[in-house]
Parts: C-alpha cells; structure tokens; sequence
C-alpha cells in the first residue's frame, strides 16, 4: 500500500499506535491537551494547525487557565489573576495569525512609582525627559541607566534564543542532541566576555548587587528591582532574584525589549483570541471536563478519563498542568522512573504572590500631581525602595504576608476604556508577599485582613482611595490553587530558581516536552522556558510531539511497506 | 504669521509636547502628549479627535453643477444622492490624476469639496457658460473628526441621526447648540465621523463633544498618529502616494487613477455615458493596457526582517513611526522594479507595511518582491509579499 503520513491509515489503523483507528466513535482524536491554558491553547493550535484532529479539555466554564478576564460587576471587568503581557513569543503571533483573531496588544504608555515622602519617579515613551527625571533624583544615575540599559539589553539578546528553543538533552547519547549542545557551548564561547560575565552575574546572583553596581537612586532601584521578585519567593537581595530580573526583562513588546503591554480586554481577552485561533485551525475546545486521569496501556498513553468517567482516546495526550499535576496526579507515580517522582516531590511550587483588584469610583489622586491622571496609563510601582522589598520578603521569609506589600497595580481602565463604565475605573494590584504556607493560621482566616493590607498600604500612598472602592476582590494563593489549579498557587507553575530551570525544568532528562509514558507529553509553564504569559512551552512542545510523530510515522509505514 | 484653526484656544491646551506640523498654512499638532501611539490606539481601540480644519472647501452650487461635476470630476457624481459624499478624483486629459478629495451633495445643486491643495482656479477656469458658482469656503467651517469603534456611541449621544447615519453619509445636526453637518467619513479607515462647524461655533462644538467622550479614554490625536492609521487603511497622502499632475515635470512624477489602484472609481465605465475630462486617455489605457505600475501593499517577511537585523548584530527594530520617503523594491533578480512610498511597523498587525508600485505582474497579492532597508549603515533587501489595500480592513470601517 501506499505510504501514509496523515492522521489515518488506509487499512484502517493509526500509524503512530498501529491501533485500530476509532475516530469515528466521536470521541477519538489524534491528540487530546489537557488544561485550556494559554499554554494548552497555543499547543492544542499548533497541533491542530498541523492536521491533527485535536480535544483540548478544560475543567472550568471558560478558556485561559490563570489568564482570563471576568465581569465581576456589570460594566467591571477585573483580570482576576494574570494581567499584562511581554514575553508572548512573537513567532507564535505569526504562526497562529493571531492578528486575523482579535490580537490587540494596547501600549502601557507610562511607569509610575510612587515614594514614601510623597515624591514620584514617572517614566514615559519620551527619553530625553526620563532621563531628566532620574536624574531629578540623582544626577549620577541619568546616564547610569542609559548604560544600565545598554548592558542588560545585550545580555537579552544573548539569552533571548534559550526562550525559542528546547534545551538540548546533555543526558542523551543521540547525536542530534550532541549537536544542539555543542550549538549552545560556541553560542556562549562567541559571546564578548562583559556580556557573558554579566548574564552569569544576572543569572545566579542578586538584583541588588547588579542594580548597586549602576545606581544610587533608592526609588529607581526600588522600581527596577521589583521585577526581580516577581512570583518568586526571594527578595532583591537574595541571590537568585537576577535571574528573574533577567528573565522579566526578556520579554518585548513590538520589539522593546522589557516592555509590557495591556491586551485588549485583558489577558482573558488574549486567551479568547488564542481560542478563535486554536477553533480557527480545527481543534475543538470542551469547557467543564474536568479530566481524572490519563489512560494508559502498555506504557504508553491512550487517552484520558473525566472525573465523570466519560473517555476520550489519542495516541497524543499533552498535559499543560503544571509538573505535579502532570507526574503524581495524572498518572499513577508507580508508572514512572522513581529519580523523577522524586524530583518532582521536590519541585518548589510556594506560590507567594496574590491579587486584590478594586472596582473604583474614579481614578485615585496622588497629591504631588494634583488632578493629573495619565500617569496611571502603565503599571503604578509601589515598591519604592529595594530595602522596602526585601523588609516586604523578611515577612514572608517567616511565614506571613507582608504588612508593607509591594504591589504592581495597573488602572486597566485608562488603557482599554471598555473595562469599566465611563468615569469609573478597575485596578489590578499583584500583591506580594502573601507565602501559600502561612504559620499559625490559614488564608481563609487571612483572606479579608490581606485585602484591608493592600487597601491600607494604597491608601497612605493615595489619600482618599479607600472613598473610591466599590467592590474588592482578593484572591489569595490558596484561590489560586483552587481556581485555576496552579500548585501551592505558584504563578509560574513552578519557582525560578536555577535548579529549576532550562536543563532542570521541571526535572534533568525531561525538559524536552516528553515524559517516561509514550505519548503523553508537558506543555505547561512548568516546562521549559517557564511562565509568564509566555506560550513558548506550549509551541516547543507541539514541535516535539511533531517531530516525534513524523519519525514514528516514517517507522510505521516502512514496516507497513515492508509488510506488503 | 502662521494662521491656527477655529479649535486652536483647545488644542493648544491639550498639546503638552510644544510639537506643532504646518499643515496647508495652519497650525497642527503632531501629538498631544508624549506617546503617538498612545493616540494611535485610541483611534483603533476607543476613539481620538483630529483637527481636520485645514483642508480646503469649496462650495459648489447652482442648477448645472451635477452636469459640471459629472464632466470634470473622474467618478460619477450623478450615482450620489443628496445627504451623501464620494472620494473621488480628477484627471487631466491625459488620464493623469490631478487631485483627490471628497465630494458632500448637500443637495441637488448644492455641493461641498474638499481637497488638500488650492484648486480654485483650477475648476474656475473649466466652468464655461454652465451657470454654476464655486466658493472657497475654507475659512467658514472648523472640522473636527471623531474616529474610532467608539465614535458612534460618543456622537450619538450628542445627535441621535448620527446611528443611523451610513458610510460617506451625510446630515445636520445641532451638537453644542451649533449647526452642523455631521459625515459619516475620515481618513483613518475606522468608523468616523467628521463634523463640520461653523468657524465661530467651533469651541463649543470641541466642548460638547469632549463632555459626551468624558471618561472613555477618548483624547485628542496629532498628524503622526493620522499617518498611521492612513497608512494601515491605505489612504493615499497626496505628495507622498503621488504627485499632482499640474505640477509634476516629468510622467515619472503623474500616476494614473488605474496605477493608484482606484479603478475601481470608474468601474462602471460601459454604462456610464458621461463625458469627462481625462475619459479618453482612461479609455485607452484600460484598452492597451498601458498602465505602468500599480501602487498596493507590502507586507514584510517578520522571520526575514528579524534575521537581517540579528545578523547585523542588532536588535531588529519594530518602530510605529511612520516613514512617508521612497524606499525601492527590487524583484529577485536585483532589478529595481519599483519604491515604495510609505512605510511603519503596523502595531494591529504586528508586520513592517508599505504602500508601494510595483509593476503589474507584480501587483498579485502574494507576489514576493524585496525591499531594500538600510542595516548597519548599508543597504539590504528585505522579503516582503504583495497585498490588497487596506492592510488593515475591520469590518466597522464601512459600517
């Protein structure tokens, strides 16, 4: 018979199983993607995309996982968990043709943060007058963040191809891989020294220590660190907080590197586009299927089971959960290598970050500028000092939330008009440290004590904010858990932390999409290269699932050729 | 003494950038506050004012103006109805397009046109004995657009005709206790209106609309946020798309309304009975084919584009500023094959765009050209592929 690449065999069997092919009982496909995630949905697209009659299962009403958009009261629409977006790989734009679905990433126009003694730094899209108004606080560092800025970005462009690719297996005997890792050592080799030197600096060291080295000023470290603190538990100081620094730095927004940009709608309303397009190339997308279990048979995936016993069989089954979901819980433990159960046992989730959003009677009014409001149209950065962050981390290094949180709040409103009524207004705050595991008490106790916390800390830098609330809603990392289903309420899936990273994540010899179960694949942030609102494990390993499915599928029909 | 608009005591307030273009002898501003694309987006996502004052307006009126209209001006304005308006055009007689602008039929013999340049004397001089009168009425109105997906909801507060109102329609209104003529037009390629205002009522025009947008995020926009826009929605810019053909020295310099990718203008030619200037010439360059180029889009090869920069040594740069200066387009062989005129990063569709005249075995969409882009101080040549105007085409542009 004729050689077959497609999805079906002719005789009636799948070429990637040699099963029998049960497509037509409706509840068959090619590939089924757990979790309807951004990282599920850009995986499911892809798959799709490529002819695969592709499920992608999710357990809640609605599509997004950690990225969605809800109408909390009419006319308000909060981004209850994630918020903006940068590190969206641009490739997956393109390939997806996103642009054609709704893609609207809205320019963050401004950075404002806030100081303590009533004073601000408020950064805009014109340099000559941010450089004034740094140095407004110090003369020294003006051209200190110029430099500041020209050294991180060669390091971003150094570092950015790791996020577009998989990292290479340095475990493996197979000579592709021994490629691709000798591609990486010359990649590094050919780097000028300063560049290298600083992205191992960044990559293992403190936000601190780097930030010293360039300035003086307390509120611009105060601003530029907290990036580096982001859904990790570590503060400024502590070795570790460059590397996501670094990794925050990576992303870009039309091509500007750090950038961030506020999706139309929020990122609910990017994840709904990422639907449009997933639907757009064929993959059907079934919400409230909670899935139990996958099925396997002979060691390898044959589909997966709902909580409430209905099938579905694949030959291709992507868990885009995050590691511990994807390891203990959806399969039996006992079907895998004991050396990666027990990694994954120790994978650190300690979510440490929450949100409050408010729905606000208008926009809030900070004295020092008086009726001004168009310094809200970016994030507002209430972290003024990195000393302030790391007192904010001591809190948590002890088991409760900061009694001075840093938070990263956004008025979404003044950027996407259609969040909120006219004249009213929604404010996004992210809100840490709030530790998941808290000592003596639980965040049900919690819960109204951390929203009066972040209310507070607001209200004594914005006198009068507490008049403007309308509604709050917190969400704790324990609600994180719980809603979307994020381990321990870890924003990323998993900490980024170096031993969890790239080669490691989430454990050495399994960082390339696979796992020890044929056919059952991760596609989750806690995949490489990580979280954020990212997308890249979700594309990279539909491309392995691909490529394995093509080297499979040359196997099945030579020895069908064979057989002939 | 450069001379300001009838909104100038509000615009002047709301630049904060001191950044003004001279625009046809007035003040403009280029942007209001330090972002374009903040203002840019406004026109995409919610809705943005723009002070279209300058433009020159003629009053054309009198018993044989749809007879002297349907003779000098390409597109047949007998296919236009009272309370409505038509982009259009007019040629010399060698098919050549003088100008272009739109045309408001205020009733049956009563006409509004709108250009870029003086054309006063242009079609003076064409009246003959037909008993019509032509008025510049430039200074008499200020004109304030209102573009964006907001836009009807905002106007509609202010005038209710204004939601029933369809694309290039046309209709009085009171907005600020003046009267206007509120038109279903702009040129963004979004949903916009236009509302023209007696000069001296301007300011409470400006201040009605502005309370009606109060709290919808919708803020005043500059030239380079309207070049944007323009560009996306492939709305040509007369002396940067093409030259008036009054003034060029060379053919080089003149286009044609089928090279400028506005045939579609005259597409009913066969049954169309009028005898206008430049007819002749049009007739036979349809017949011989003889059209030299056609002016389409481009859109840039992203992986291509990121590839050459990275090569370099550099960050590939993704900059909105739109580029309104020739860049030439080569095909594979490394002939200069064409230029293109207009060039920006589109941040809706997230790809370098181009306006562009390629020749016409090349103006297929999806025919590959290359574009030559300077990297590094030198030029190189970038993949890019034809495409229909408009680049960006929503649905509410015509709605």
């Amino acid at each position: 018979m004729a050689k077959t690449s497609g999805a079906a065999a002719g005789n009636g069997t799948d070429p990637a199983t040699n099963l029998p092919d049960r497509r037509a009982d409706g509840r068959t496909y090619d590939a089924i993607v757990i979790g309807g995630g951004h990282n599920g949905l850009v995986n499911g697209a892809y798959l799709a995309k490529s002819g695969l009659k592709t499920l992608i299962l999710e357990r809640r009403h609605l599509v997004g996982g950690a990225a969605i958009t809800e109408e909390l009261r009419p006319g308000f629409w909060f981004t209850t968990f994630s918020y903006a977006l940068s590190l969206l790989r641009p490739d997956i734009i393109h390939d997806l043709e996103l642009t054609k679905h709704g893609f609207m990433p809205l320019l963050m126009p401004s950075t404002f943060a806030p100081m303590e003694n009533g004073d601000y730094l408020l950064l805009g899209q014109d340099h000559g007058e941010n450089l004034r108004e740094i140095a407004r606080h110090d003369q020294h560092d003006a051209d200190a963040y110029e430099a500041y800025n020209h050294d991180v970005l060669r390091v971003c462009r150094a570092i950015k191809p790791l996020l577009d690719q998989v990292p290479p297996d340095i475990f493996s005997d197979d000579p592709e891989e021994l490629v691709a890792l000798a591609a990486l050592g010359s990649r590094f080799r050919t780097l000028d020294k300063k560049v290298l030197h600083d992205a191992v600096r960044l990559l293992t060291g403190s936000a601190a220590d780097f930030l010293d080295d360039y300035f003086d000023s307390e509120i611009l470290k105060g601003y530029l660190a907290s990036t580096s603190i982001i859904g990790t538990k570590v503060g400024p100081y502590s070795q570790g907080s460059g590397l996501v620094l670094l990794y925050h730095l990576l992303g870009e927004h039309d091509g500007e590197f750090g950038a961030w940009a506020f999706h139309k709608q929020g990122n609910g309303g990017f994840t709904k586009v990422l639907a449009r397009a997933a639907q757009a190339f064929g993959a059907e997308i079934a919400l409230e299927s909670p899935v139990e279990r996958v099925i396997t048979r002979d060691g390898r995936a044959t589909g997966v089971a709902l909580v409430d016993g209905t099938e579905f069989h694949a030959p291709i089954v992507v868990s885009a959960l995050d590691p511990r979901r994807t390891f203990l819980e959806l399969v039996d433990p006992r079907e895998l290598p004991t050396d990666l159960v027990e990694t994954i046992e120790r994978f650190r989730f300690q979510g440490t970050s929450a949100k409050v959003n408010f729905a606000l009677d208008g926009a809030p009014r900070y004295p020092a500028l008086g009726d001004r409001v168009d310094q809200y149209r970016g994030f507002t950065n209430i972290g003024p000092s990195m000393e302030y962050l790391e007192r904010a981390y001591d809190d948590a290094k002890y088991g409760w939330y900061s009694k001075r949180p840093y938070l990263d709040c956004a008025i979404q409103s003044t950027i996407d008009p259609d969040m909120a009524p006219p004249g009213k207004h929604v404010m996004s705050c992210f809100v840490q440290y709030a530790p998941y595991h808290l000592r003596e008490s639980d965040w049900d106790t919690e819960k109204e004590n951390l929203g009066d916390t972040v209310q507070a800390t607001l209200e004594s830098f914005f006198p009068g904010f507490g008049d403007l609330v309308l509604q709050r809603e917190i969400r704790t990392p324990l609600d994180i858990e719980r809603t979307v289903g994020l381990s321990e309420g870890n924003i990323f899936a998993g900490e980024f932390l170096a031993p969890q990273m790239f080669l490691f994540r989430p454990a050495p010899g399994w960082s390339q999409y696979r796992t020890p179960i044929d056919g059952y694949y991760q596609c989750g942030s806690g995949t490489h290269p990580g979280g954020c609102v990212m997308g890249a494990p979700g594309k990279l390993a539909a491309g392995q699932i691909l490529k394995d499915r093509a080297k499979a599928g040359a196997r099945s029909s030579s020895r069908v050729a064979v057989e002939v | 003494m450069i001379r300001t608009t009838p909104f100038h005591e509000r615009t002047s307030v709301a630049n904060t950038t001191g950044l003004w273009e001279h625009w046809s002898g007035y003040l403009v501003a280029q942007r209001y506050q330090l972002s374009e694309k903040f203002e840019y987006f406004a026109i995409r996502n919610s809705a943005g004012l723009f002070d279209s004052s300058p433009l020159y307006k003629y009053r054309i009126h009198g018993p044989d103006t749809e007879a002297f209209l349907a003779g000098v001006l390409a597109r047949d304005i007998r296919t236009c109805p009272v309370g409505h308006g038509q982009y259009t055009a007019w040629l010399d007689d060698r098919g050549f397009v003088v100008e272009d602008g739109v045309v408001f039929r205020h009733a049956v013999d009563d006409y509004l046109l709108t250009s870029a340049e003086p054309n006063f004397a242009y079609f003076d001089a064409l009246l003959g004995r037909q008993r019509v009168t032509i008025e510049d009425v430039s200074e008499a109105s200020g004109v304030l657009a209102i573009q964006g997906p907001t836009s009807r909801e905002v106007l509609s507060c202010l005038a209710p005709e204004v939601a029933t109102l369809p694309y290039f329609g046309l209709t009085s209104a009171t907005i600020g206790g003046a009267p206007v003529t509120v038109s279903r037009t702009g040129y963004t390629g979004d949903l916009g209106y236009e509302i023209w205002a007696p000069a001296d009522r301007a300011l409470d025009v400006w201040d009605a609309v502005e309370a009606a947008a109060a709290g919808r995020g919708v803020i005043p926009f500059g030239t380079t946020a309207l070049y944007m826009a323009r560009i996306e929605a492939g709305l040509l810019l007369l002396d940067v798309d093409f030259d008036s053909s009054r003034y060029a020295w060379t053919d080089a310099h003149r286009s044609t309304l089928v090279e400028l990718g506005l045939g579609w203008m005259v597409r009913d030619l066969a049954s169309d009975d009028r005898s206008f200037i430049g007819r002749a010439a049009l007739e036979r360059e349809l017949r011989d084919k003889t059209s030299r180029w056609k002016l389409t889009g481009l859109v840039l090869d992203w992986q291509n584009y990121d590839r050459h920069f990275d090569a370099a040594g550099l960050i590939p740069p993704k900059d909105h500023t739109p580029i309104q200066d020739e860049y030439y387009v080569y095909d594979d062989h490394g002939s200069q094959v064409g230029y293109a005129t207009s060039l920006m990063y589109s941040p809706m569709l997230q790809r370098h765009i181009a306006l562009a005249r390629v020749p016409l075995e090349l103006s297929t969409a999806g025919s590959r050209v290359k574009l030559e882009l300077p990297v590094n101080h030198r030029y190189e040549y970038f993949d890019a592929a034809v495409s229909r105007l408009p680049l960006y085409n929503p649905d509410r542009r015509t709605a």
